[in-house]
């Protein structure tokens, strides 16, 4: 993390539950240390999760460097798949812009729709995994669906997130024991490790990114 | 095996795999989507069929044919969508078929909202089809359980001939736990032909009929009377509750709902107050020995739902109105949170 630079936009894209927007949220606090981010929820997948919900009751960021835009009917329980955003101006009066994308190739689907756009802005693309996962506890089931993603969305991953996590269960060892799997992701998709994330509570000492856990709903 | 994360829903669509489920049948709606999505991908590489209906009334009715055909098969969907499944459930109650249905609540009436509910206790434990008919209703209350009772559903269906439910919600749906899928053996997945299938015999033994009309009154009288009799082994034998004994002030609440009453009776007793939980795990057969035996030395009862109050009812009955009984409920996609049920425990306690 400490030697990475990040673009002026950073696509967030995984599989469900590969902690994507949790990830975003945090990096978005990271960035705004140094500039002003805005974070763009791109999730028309799961309405549950979103980075534009409200948790605990309050507002995600507090912090006037941040600008959060989603679709109109993001969190309004009304459940549809709408986007509208002028994707080309946010990036142009941001310092950072991070663009949090639905799960799968299903998710990245949504994002094909403004490939032209962040091909044009040299965007890069990180892929979330998280190995206690089904379906990504191989390195090569999860390279399968990086291709998928990529295929989907039209853009190439360009870098790796190790988020590998139990949820509430999780322990430094957990995460330690997830590197040779990181690792063997990075060498085969031939593209850097870019952070292993973990709880900052944790203290683990491979953890390059401490992240607190800003998406729950009330009731986790 | 080592412990994975998943969500509830996903974790439900692979324990139905393990279990020895063959087919889904399902149409979309939130919030039990990903069981749908986790099966489209993992059923054809089980051997097993996915099938996204037309309707929800197409996939239940092509439940009732699987099933009759001795077929393992499940559906899922949420509140409105087994509202349309209900003709179905009935006809395959009164065929005596085995099945497993997933509702995973949402707000009603209606359309009514895609946040986390438990309005259709009355849907699933009254009338969950037209006629004399009882179908069992498991209730979990974290994703180990959505697993665990998914391979329990399977068993009750077809040791007793029955459809089952498994009555989740939103928030267990949608939420992440590690889970182990360590009870399953490989026998867990072996279907035998059952006996009373229409699966094709070359007329080496009489036709297996798959009805559920009956003319002759008396005819019908004696099916539903020997299914009551079925019934009456499953109260006997299937019936579950974890609980707490000799607390003075009893919460009763099921699944995710549970979660919330437990921190609230932690509360309660590091603040003095004697209260203890009492969770079922069957809302048919609902644990009235269970809660009677939690009940012993109580002086009030309180049931906490999300909805404006329908398995009290059951306390009440279970009880014979010899405790009084109090209700805290939201309602249209709230979760009560433990602060408000540990205000009512405390109030409750002051009015004693």
């Amino acid at each position: 993390m400490t030697d990475y630079s990040f673009h002026k936009v950073t696509v967030i894209t995984g599989h469900y539950g590969s902690g994507k927007t949790n990830v975003s949220a945090n990096l978005a606090l990271k960035l705004a240390e140094t500039g002003k981010v805005s974070i763009i929820d791109l999730d028309i997948v799961n309405p549950y999760f979103r980075i534009s919900g409200k948790t605990n009751g309050a507002e995600l960021f507090d912090n006037e460097k941040i600008c959060v835009i989603a679709s109109k009917y993001a969190n309004s329980s009304v459940d549809i798949p709408a986007l509208g955003f002028d994707i080309a101006g946010i990036i142009k009066d941001s310092d950072y812009t991070i663009i949090d994308v639905g799960g799968d190739d299903e998710g990245a689907k949504a994002l094909g729709r403004y490939k032209d756009t962040l091909l044009v802005q040299g965007v890069q693309m990180l892929y979330v995994v998280n190995q206690y996962r089904y379906l990504t506890q191989k390195a090569d089931d999860t390279l399968d669906l990086l291709r998928e993603i990529e295929t989907a969305s039209g853009l190439k991953c360009t870098g790796i997130i190790n988020n590998s996590n139990l949820g509430t269960e999780t322990t430094a060892q957990n995460i330690e024991s997830t590197l040779p799997y990181a690792e063997k992701i990075t060498e085969k998709a031939g593209i850097p490790l870019v952070f292993t994330a973990g709880k900052k509570d944790l203290n683990c000492e491979k953890v390059d990114f401490p992240i607190e856990i800003l998406i729950k709903p009330v009731w986790l | 095996m080592e412990k994975v994360l998943m969500k509830g829903n996903e974790a439900l669509a692979e324990a139905a795999i393990r279990a020895g489920c063959k087919c889904f049948f399902g149409y979309p709606i939130t919030p039990q989507n990903e069981i749908g999505a986790y099966l489209a991908k993992r059923m054809p590489k089980t051997g097993g069929v996915f099938l996204q209906a037309e309707s929800e009334i197409g996939a239940i009715n092509m439940v009732y044919g699987c099933a009759g055909s001795g077929v393992r098969c499940m559906t899922s969907s949420s509140s409105p969508g087994i509202s349309l499944k209900t003709e179905g459930i009935s006809y395959i109650a009164g065929a005596d078929l085995p099945c497993v249905i997933v509702n995973v609540q949402r707000g009603g009436p209606g359309l009514g909202s895609i946040q986390p509910s438990q309005a259709d206790y009355w849907q699933s434990t009254r009338a969950i089809g037209h006629g004399d008919i009882r179908v069992p209703v498991l209730a979990p209350s974290s994703v180990q359980e959505m697993v665990d009772m998914t391979k329990k559903a399977f068993s009750i269906a077809e040791e007793y001939l029955t459809p089952v439910m498994i009555l989740a919600d939103g928030v267990l749906g949608q939420m992440m736990e590690p889970v182990s899928f360590d009870n399953f053996e490989e026998s867990d997945a072996r279907v035998s032909e059952p006996p009373w299938a229409a699966s094709g015999h070359g007329f080496s033994r009489p036709h297996n009929i798959i009805n559920s009309l009956y003319l002759e009154p008396i005819e019908l009288e004696n099916v539903i009377k020997e299914r009551f009799e079925r019934y009456e082994k499953i109260k006997e034998k299937e019936t579950g509750a974890v609980y707490e004994k000799d607390a003075e002030i009893v919460v009763v609440a099921y699944g995710s709902t549970a979660r919330v009453v437990r921190s609230a009776v932690d509360m309660a007793r590091e603040n003095g107050i004697n209260a203890g939980g009492f969770r079922p795990l069957t809302l048919f057969p609902f644990p009235e020995k269970q809660l009677r035996d939690a009940c012993k030395n109580a002086r009030k009862v309180l049931v906490v739902e999300m909805s404006m109050g329908q398995m009290v009812d059951d306390v009440k009955l279970a009880l014979e109105c010899k405790l009084p009984v109090e209700f805290f409920g939201r309602t249209g996609g709230f979760v009560p949170n433990p602060e408000e049920i540990f205000n009512k425990i405390t109030e409750i306690k002051e009015g004693l």
